[in-house]
């Protein structure tokens, strides 16, 4: 099975007031069986990445100006869109935040799951519909067979979810991308799909790509993190790494913005970042965290490169990296 | 479903009960009858006669005894006696009805497929001049007074290219040639009036699809049926037209009466056989029974379409079912 392997990914915004920078030189790479979580603010282009790796960007305004998504040995940011709709729901699936309007509200739920497997597998209406069948039960939905006839009105937002993983896991996909796949669903629901992620990608071995800002759900379920900040990677690295020893300022913030749950986060203060993010046409040059930063210095006026501090660790910020001041 | 037919059939009890009443009493209010064209036309003058005939028809009671024997024999589906054509009220209109009836469903069928497919191209190419030149066609006809349409359309076609004829329903002669050269004959004459009263209704759809469908394709379904790697087009007629249709639908059952309305402008244009023609002579000949028969009896056939409408409903939207 092929892993995902994003390389310098960027994305514009074409709009009347200008071009601007969504996504800039993103690289990412998830393994078979692996999960990356892709962590940072509304806004920081986390979605972004997630439609531009399935080529499902709203054209115009946005468009993919550089870089690769490779699948193997496939390119898919330079596929054209006939060969892209081959891959799109069989080697790469992606689930969505809000379940109950991600499904078609006037079909039954097994229609919306043997489209996919009559899409990409060719299988006719009746062993379509058992495949269905099975799937509702592999994603733990219980008298699958009388389920496939429901409306999702009829089911709960974590069904529904459980719904949208069967469709996008149907095709048993190399790749699945999971954008905030929890944030629309009641916390005891959340912990069981996770669960539900978690079996399924032991089971078919598939490279998960997790969107999400709470930092639980990294904690819980991801191998590797990236973080993002203004449409770019600020740092990388295995989770336990990201987790004991954060070298980026704004991780820094995002992880000390987070309530610990333990008796000793109960009477220490939350620290929040001051400021916030950006917008995307008023970027400052050079470090976009910089104007909310309290490390930055004068060598924060150029962008800081990506850089390895340990191995498989990266960071972009000068500071952490022990640039001094005068450097630059 | 039967629940709810029951509960609608008995809801428009009431409301043809009040349609009857205003039309009833809007007619009593206006000023001449049809013994004052009657006798113009015929030269009687005799005091003696008039008074028999206002006798005859009821005229002489008081306003209120008049109505509410109107409404109890409507109930028993009699509308009343025409003079002119020495019939019951019912059936001159029934006489009338499928000339209507067919031009109505040709212009409504007309007006589904262009404006539908219309609104669903705009959407799909919004921004584009595909969209521009759609949206153009559909102001210009909305613009567009159907007579006027009527007679352009006549103009082309029937005067300056002749490929169809001018007016009427069958030529003299189709008569006796066979079901299938009458059914063609009257598919000749219907084109144009089909057209004239269709254009219109058609860019209404149009402009109520777009905007439909454009609101639909920016739901988060339709974004998960492009991650399943449907094409555009699938993802638009698969997902998105259901959906998008229920305002159609709704137009549908309310326009339908306007369409009977319009229908009188475009059948004098043409000279079509059917109620529009029958309630304008109707009403220039004081002809009061028959313009009543047509109000109630168009305002019964409004209110059975939009319980087929409701029924409809039930059918396109499953959340709606689950109430």
């Amino acid at each position: 099975m092929a892993g995902l392997d994003v390389r310098g990914l960027s994305v514009s915004l074409f709009t009347r007031g200008g071009v601007l920078p969504a996504l800039s030189e993103v690289s990412l790479s998830v393994q078979p069986g692996r999960t990356l979580a892709l962590v940072g603010e509304s806004g920081c282009g986390k979605s972004m990445t997630a439609l531009a790796i399935m080529r499902l960007l709203p054209e115009p305004p946005a468009r993919i100006i550089a870089g690769k998504v490779m699948l193997g040995d496939t390119d898919l940011a330079a596929l054209p869109e006939r060969r892209m709709l081959g891959v799109r729901g069989k080697a790469v699936s992606m689930i969505f935040q809000d379940p109950m309007s991600s499904l078609n509200p006037v079909v039954p739920v097994g229609q919306q799951i043997m489209e996919v497997l009559r899409r990409h597998e060719n299988l006719s209406g009746s062993a379509a519909r058992t495949r269905a069948a099975e799937l509702l039960t592999l994603v733990g939905i219980p008298d699958a067979e009388a389920r496939l006839d429901e409306y999702p009105h009829r089911l709960s937002g974590g069904m529904c979810q459980r719904v949208m993983i069967a469709i996008a896991i149907a095709c048993r996909p190399a790749v699945l991308v999971a954008d905030e796949p929890t944030t629309a669903l009641d916390v005891t629901v959340q912990a069981q799909i996770l669960e539900l992620l978690k079996r399924l990608q032991a089971e078919t071995g598939m490279a998960l790509l997790l969107i999400t800002h709470d930092l639980g759900v990294v904690a819980e379920m991801a191998d590797e993190v990236a973080v993002m900040y203004a449409g770019r990677v600020v740092e990388q690295g295995p989770v336990d790494a990201i987790f004991a020893a954060p070298l980026h300022p704004y991780t820094r913030g995002l992880l000390g913005a987070t309530p610990s749950g333990g008796t000793a986060g109960r009477h220490t203060r939350l620290a929040d970042i001051p400021g916030s993010v950006p917008s995307l046409a008023e970027l400052p040059a050079g470090c976009a965290f910089a104007p909310r930063c309290k490390l930055a210095h004068a060598a924060c006026t150029a962008q800081p490169p990506l850089k390895a501090e340990a191995p498989g660790h990266l960071a972009a910020c000068f500071a952490a990296l022990g640039v001094p001041a005068h450097a630059a | 479903m039967l629940r709810l037919l029951r509960r609608r059939l008995l809801q428009g009890v009431p409301l043809i009960l009040g349609v009857i009443i205003m039309n009833f009493l809007l007619i009593q209010a206006a000023p001449g009858s049809f013994l004052d064209v009657m006798s113009a036309e015929s030269q009687v003058s005799d005091p003696a006669m008039l008074e028999q005939l206002r006798v005859t028809y009821g005229m002489d009671q008081p306003v209120w005894l008049q109505l509410v024997k109107y409404i109890w024999s409507v109930a028993r589906l009699d509308f009343g006696f025409s003079y002119r054509q020495n019939m019951p009220v019912l059936d001159v209109i029934l006489a009338s009805l499928p000339a209507t009836l067919v031009l109505m469903l040709a212009s409504l069928l007309i007006a589904l497929l262009l404006g539908v497919t219309a609104g669903v191209v705009a959407a799909v190419k919004v921004n584009t001049i595909w969209d521009n030149l759609l949206s153009f066609l559909a102001v210009l006809f909305f613009a567009a007074p159907s007579f006027w349409l009527g007679i352009m359309l006549t103009v082309l076609f029937a005067v300056k290219l002749g490929w169809v004829p001018v007016g009427g329903m069958m030529s003299i002669t189709a008569s006796n040639q066979g079901i299938v050269a009458t059914v063609l004959d009257v598919l000749h004459h219907l084109a144009l009036p089909a057209m004239a009263l269709g254009l219109f209704y058609a860019a209404v759809y149009a402009r109520v699809m777009r905007a439909a469908m454009l609101e639909v394709l920016s739901l988060d379904f339709i974004r998960t049926a492009r991650a399943k790697g449907l094409g555009r087009w699938r993802v638009v007629l698969a997902h998105g037209l259901r959906n998008a249709l229920l305002p159609i639908v709704t137009l549908f059952g309310l326009q339908f009466g306007t369409v009977l309305g319009g229908s009188i402008v475009v059948e004098t244009v043409f000279s079509w056989p059917g109620l529009g023609s029958l309630m304008l002579d109707s009403v220039s000949s004081r002809n009061y029974p028959v313009v009543l028969g047509v109000l109630v009896f168009s305002s019964i056939v409004v209110i059975l379409v939009n319980i087929a409408v409701d029924l409809a409903y039930l059918r396109l939207d499953p959340r709606i079912r689950a109430r």
